[in-house]
């Protein structure tokens, strides 16, 4: 059938540059590329591009240059270039329409209306490189007081997680990446001494090595779950909600369950792997409470049991419960959270941004008093260190981050995830590209990534005269609003910059 | 005696250069107390005895555009913070303990002080020497700095606290570690030298790989080196009336050389 | 409701700023003497002020009332005062009240009129079980927020502060301090940057027979401030001596910790140095900081805090503002600088520069065992560093 779509992208080819070497056809998953052997040339189907940019990359003479088409419709406010092929899509397929990644659309970035303080004459600034900076985040359950009984500290001894510096990796599950990816997040938060989260997608044995630094997931699809997954595990997440597709579950289509995947998600090899909408232990919030308690149980209360849900309307209230609930530690995705694959409609549309929720749930735990009884990590749309110094004044204790994390293995944002061709070898189950991810290399990236930030967000601190993240946590004042509404500035916490 | 009394007393031919002028600095403002030192170097006064000083601030600061170099001032008491504060040629003499910021960005001259001195001595010295009989506070030889000849020096017989020579750029400071008082046990202080790229601690005792910042390098003197720390330990003697046989004991101490690894410490920290 | 924050922080900045000169002076044997000294004393660091608030704690002056809160209040007005009275004889017992004297100077404008009450609070108004220290910090708060021109300065027994806008020099002048005896005396000279001054928000700052003298800026104000609201207390005045104060009572009153653990919290090692450490300090430190992390007291500071058989010199964990403490016989000394302490103690036996995070504490004789402490663990395995 012919179809009404235009390409997306182009491809410009310098043929004085071009050496017809076909790199570009051999990486370039998506088949835009071919060679033309009679008269020397390649060609080019530009309607499969993708802007992935793997191509440009890797040219040896710098031939390629990928660029957006610049077709136009007639000019329309409402009628826009992506609503009218989205549309043809549909009534071409009759399908709905999926993506890859987080939320795209131009809502408000509330990171970039916030600013930081300074400390000038009536308090030092600290030096960083040469005083102690710590960094040091412990998440879990908090007493509300302690008490000394014959001259010895008398406490209750909560689990909890330690973490070197206040950023994990977020849930991305062996399956929606490339083995190569999962162990490079797997040995960087080792190295570094933080946390990466299993997603569902179980957790290859060889990789349990790095338990202490692992996060396994307990999600409505319950794949590769027995007794010593969660038990080899330093903290255990039980997932209800994610930010890119809040309330609907997820599918691994049965071409990608490899042998290896297989065998880690312990389901048949080509099947589909279904991930409901909801739990199905779970109809409400004493059946939470249920499932906490029997991870706990199941751990041996040795284990923090965290909660994830995405940030929707009522987080604030659904938050409260959670931890009345008994979870140690709370999760909250945003709007700009990602995702292998969620339908469009659902990412574009569903949820609120990760800053309101998180300020809002913040305010809302310590009115309840209950703030200590639970730890608040927040993730989805977190794209440098001055947003997770923002994250963490205004409330939280740790951040996820996952597309930063694939952005530094080779990620380019291009959202084909979900169509299991990811040339850079991230978002694939081909081993042809998934050998593109090196895990020394990648490794080494994502403790780069880790590094530098936690450099930058020493810097942040020092500069406000503070030389612990524990007095950042919560401490509003450290921030300003601009170019905010009076209500957003109240949802936050924060004063107008000036004020 | 004030300005106006000391042009009375000598209204021609000045002051006598020789002669130590006694100022009893007792409920004196600062302000006058170094205007009036000031006023009497002006008249050609060089020696001037401080008695009873509480806390006065700036001691030997303004001394400029007199014969500078040649002015000595004693301090009976407890001087106050910033003494010797961009101090450019006179030599002091404390009978008792110094507060915070002595020497400030002192760039010549000397400071001998018979008792202990507080936080930050010697912050951004350029020059010139301080010796101090007792222990010193926190952050001591901050950004000290050398440049061709000049080479600011400072000679701690007794014990330092943390963060001593932060962020050093040159210049050298010996720490005695008590060594003149038979060795009792002291204090062990952390964060030594981070961030320092330029200069050299000689440190006497033992330094844990734990007390020092990552910036820095442990190694034994060289000869070479030995031959500046008996010079000023030679010096710390003679300000202190100790016997100079015991500098010859000195010899078998351990010292260790506390240096910068690299005068570009951070050269790895930034993206390019 | 009336909005202290207006008055204490008329421009409505995230806090009150203001940097100082602390002195504070004790007896271990508990015997009494005069304001002569620590007055001579914090004159002595009239550099460090700039006018704008000077104030003392005195403890053990009020023998004749030993048993009774003494509310020392300030009014703005006459009326102000006649109501408040009205407010105390329904919720207390006044035992005994009189006018504070006062010596008027020249140098002292416009000050309010203070009264002092020596009172029980009356425990059948109540309908729940509550101590008395609550029923009295309940009743001093709701004067505080409610009662128009009257305002609560110091509230614990045998025990006051007085303080206002001046010089401490001229507010111990003001208030004829060397009249007064103590076991106990703390002192402050007040430079702020962004108030006018008030004479509510001098230091000391203190709830109950607990004080606070500062010296610093908290960079964690507001991390420190949002935890305390948590617990139900309401931060009126903006100031980081408020948050201070508050923070002691949640721990030490409420929670029943040490005044040691306390500082711990207050000023915890490093994690490398805690890393250190042999496992039991090690869990200890791990707990308080995850407890109590919220409470760390970050960025410059040094505070003497004192309450019946205690003073406590303190400073941040990396000693960024000055404390000197010196000993002669029974008397323990904490300063700002060293000077002061010399130029009224010629002849010390000890003078020394504290750890940075590490309290000395100097408690009564007849209370403990050593009379004089420098807390801290790790650090001090080797004694503290004699000057």
């Amino acid at each position: 059938m012919l179809t009404a779509q235009l390409p997306e992208f182009n491809v410009d080819r310098d043929e004085d540059r071009c050496i017809q070497c076909r790199v570009c056809e051999r990486q370039c998953s998506f088949d835009v590329y071919g060679y033309d052997v009679q008269n020397n040339v390649m060609i080019h189907k530009e309607e499969n591009c993708v802007a992935c940019q793997r191509c440009a990359v890797l040219c040896p003479t710098n031939a390629l240059v990928i660029k957006e088409n610049a077709y136009t419709y007639k000019q329309n406010a409402n009628w826009t270039r992506e609503a009218i092929s989205d549309l043809k899509k549909q009534s071409e397929t009759g399908g709905v329409l999926l993506t890859g990644m987080g939320c795209d659309k131009p809502h408000k970035i509330y990171w970039d209306h916030i600013l930081i303080n300074a400390s000038q004459v009536t308090n030092p600034s600290i030096d960083p490189l040469r005083e102690p900076m710590e960094l040091r985040t412990h998440l879990g359950r908090k007493p509300d007081s302690l008490e000394v009984k014959d001259g010895k500290l008398s406490f209750p001894d909560y689990p909890k997680v330690e973490l070197s510096t206040p950023i994990m990796f977020g849930a991305m599950s062996y399956g929606a990446i490339s083995y190569n990816s999962f162990k490079s997040l797997a040995q960087a938060a080792h190295e570094y001494g933080t946390l990466f989260n299993t997603g569902e997608g179980g957790w290859p044995k060889e990789l349990r090595k790095y338990g202490s630094n692992t996060i396994v997931q307990c999600a409505s699809g319950r794949f590769g779950i027995d007794l010593e997954y969660f038990n080899d595990a330093a903290m255990v997440e039980i997932k209800i909600g994610q930010g890119a597709k809040p309330g609907i579950g997820g599918h691994l289509p049965g071409e990608k369950v490899s042998e290896h995947i297989s065998l880690t998600r312990m389901i048949p090899e080509g099947s589909d792997a279904i991930s409901p909408a909801p739990h199905h232990d779970i109809y409400s919030i004493e059946d939470l409470q249920m499932l906490i308690h029997a991870l706990k149980e199941a751990t041996d209360y040795q284990k923090p049991i965290s909660v994830k849900i995405s940030a929707v309307h009522n987080s604030p209230a659904i938050a409260s419960g959670m931890v009345r609930a008994g979870a140690d530690i709370i999760v909250v995705d945003g709007l700009r959270g990602g995702t292998g694959a969620a339908p469009k409609i659902l990412r574009d549309n569903v949820g609120i941004p990760i800053e309101l929720a998180l300020a809002a749930i913040d305010t809302r735990l310590r009115d309840e008093g209950i703030r200590n009884w639970a730890s608040l990590v927040v993730s989805g749309g977190i794209r440098n260190a001055g947003d997770i110094f923002k994250a963490i004044a205004l409330g939280a204790d740790a951040v996820y981050v996952g597309t930063p994390a694939l952005i530094a293995l080779g990620c380019t944002v291009c959202q084909k995830c979900y169509t299991g061709k990811c040339a850079w070898g991230i978002t694939t189950q081909d081993p042809y590209l998934t050998k593109r991810v090196n895990t020394e290399i990648g490794t080494q990236a994502l403790v780069n990534l880790l590094r530098a930030w936690s450099l930058e967000l020493k810097e942040l601190l020092g500069c406000g005269g503070i030389n612990s993240i524990e007095s950042v946590r919560g401490n509003r004042l450290q921030l300003r609003g601009i170019g905010l509404e009076s209500w957003e500035m109240e949802t936050l916490g924060i004063r107008g910059a000036g004020q | 005696m004030n300005t106006a009394q000391a042009k009375k007393a000598n209204p021609r031919k000045g002051l006598s250069p020789r002669q130590w002028i006694k100022i009893d600095a007792s409920g004196m403002y600062y302000k006058d107390l170094n205007r009036q030192i000031r006023g009497l170097a002006e008249q050609g006064a060089r020696k001037f005895d401080l008695q009873n000083v509480y806390g006065q601030r700036y001691i030997g600061t303004n001394l400029w555009a007199t014969e500078r170099d040649k002015i000595r001032i004693r301090v009976h008491g407890t001087p106050g913070s910033d003494m010797g504060a961009f101090m450019d040629g006179p030599e002091i003499e404390v009978y008792g303990n110094a507060q915070d910021a002595t020497g400030n960005t002192m760039n010549c001259g000397k400071i001998v002080i018979h008792g202990s001195a507080g936080d930050v001595l010697g912050y951004g010295m350029r020059g010139g020497e301080i010796y101090i009989r007792g222990n010193v506070g926190y952050r001591v030889g901050i950004h000290m700095k050398e440049y061709d000849d000049k080479i600011p020096t400072i000679v701690v017989g007794g014990t330092v606290q943390d963060f001593f020579g932060e962020y050093m750029a040159g210049g050298r400071i010996i720490v005695l570690n008590k060594f003149f008082e038979g060795n009792p046990p002291v204090r062990q202080s952390y964060f030594i030298g981070t961030g320092m790229h330029g200069g050299n601690i000689y440190f006497r005792g033992d330094v844990n790989i734990e007390q020092i910042g990552a910036e820095v390098n442990v190694i034994e003197p060289t000869d070479a080196e030995w031959k500046i720390i008996e010079r000023y330990v030679h010096n710390y003697c003679k300000a202190f009336d100790l016997g100079e046989r015991k500098v010859k004991l000195l010899k078998r101490e351990k010292f260790w050389r506390l240096y910068p690894k690299s005068t570009r410490p951070y050269g790895m920290l930034y993206a390019y | 409701m009336k909005d202290l924050s207006k008055v204490n922080n008329p421009y409505g900045d995230d806090k009150v700023i203001s940097q100082c000169s602390i002195f504070g002076m004790m007896n271990t044997t508990g015997e009494v003497f005069s304001g002569k000294e620590i007055i001579t004393a914090i004159r002595n660091m009239h550099e460090r002020g700039n006018g704008l608030g000077g104030g003392f704690a005195i403890y053990g002056c009020y023998p004749d009332y030993p048993d009774d809160y003494c509310l020392q209040v300030m009014f703005d007005t006459r009326a102000n005062r006649e109501e408040t009275e009205i407010y105390l004889k329904r919720f207390f017992h006044i035992q005994h009240s009189e006018e504070i004297p006062t010596c008027p100077t020249e140098v002292i404008k416009n000050p309010p009129d203070v009264y002092r009450y020596f009172v029980q609070p009356k425990v059948e108004e109540l309908h729940e079980i509550i101590s008395d220290d609550d029923i009295v910090i309940r009743r001093v708060m709701k004067i505080n927020t409610t009662l128009d021109g009257a305002y609560v300065f110091s509230s614990g027994k045998n025990m006051g502060v007085f303080k206002g806008v001046g010089f401490p020099e001229e507010i111990a002048d003001y208030f004829c301090l060397e009249q007064y005896d103590g076991y106990i005396w703390t002192a402050h000279g007040r430079f702020p940057t962004n108030t006018q001054g008030w004479w509510g928000g001098a230091h000391p700052f203190s709830l109950l027979d607990w004080t606070v003298v500062h010296n610093g800026e908290i960079s964690s104000y507001g991390a420190n401030r949002r935890f305390l609201e948590m617990y139900g207390y309401i931060c009126t005045m903006h100031t980081d001596t408020e948050v201070v104060a508050y923070a002691i009572d949640l721990l030490a009153r409420k929670h029943g910790l040490p005044v040691d653990t306390v500082m711990d919290i207050f000023s915890p090692p490093v994690w490398e140095q805690i890393d250190r450490m042999d496992p039991d300090d090690r869990k200890y430190f791990e707990v308080l900081r995850s407890t109590y992390g919220p409470l760390l007291l970050n960025g410059p500071f040094a505070v003497i805090i004192a309450h019946h058989g205690e003073m406590v010199a303190h400073t941040d964990r990396i000693r960024l503002r000055p404390m000197v403490a010196g000993i002669k016989g029974d008397m323990v000394y904490a300063s700002s600088e060293e000077s002061a302490i010399r130029l009224v103690s010629k002849d010390l036996e000890k003078v020394w520069i504290p750890v940075g995070g590490h309290p000395v504490i100097a408690r009564l004789k007849e209370l403990a065992k050593d009379d004089v402490v420098e807390g801290g663990r790790e650090l001090l395995k080797a004694e503290g560093m004699e000057v």
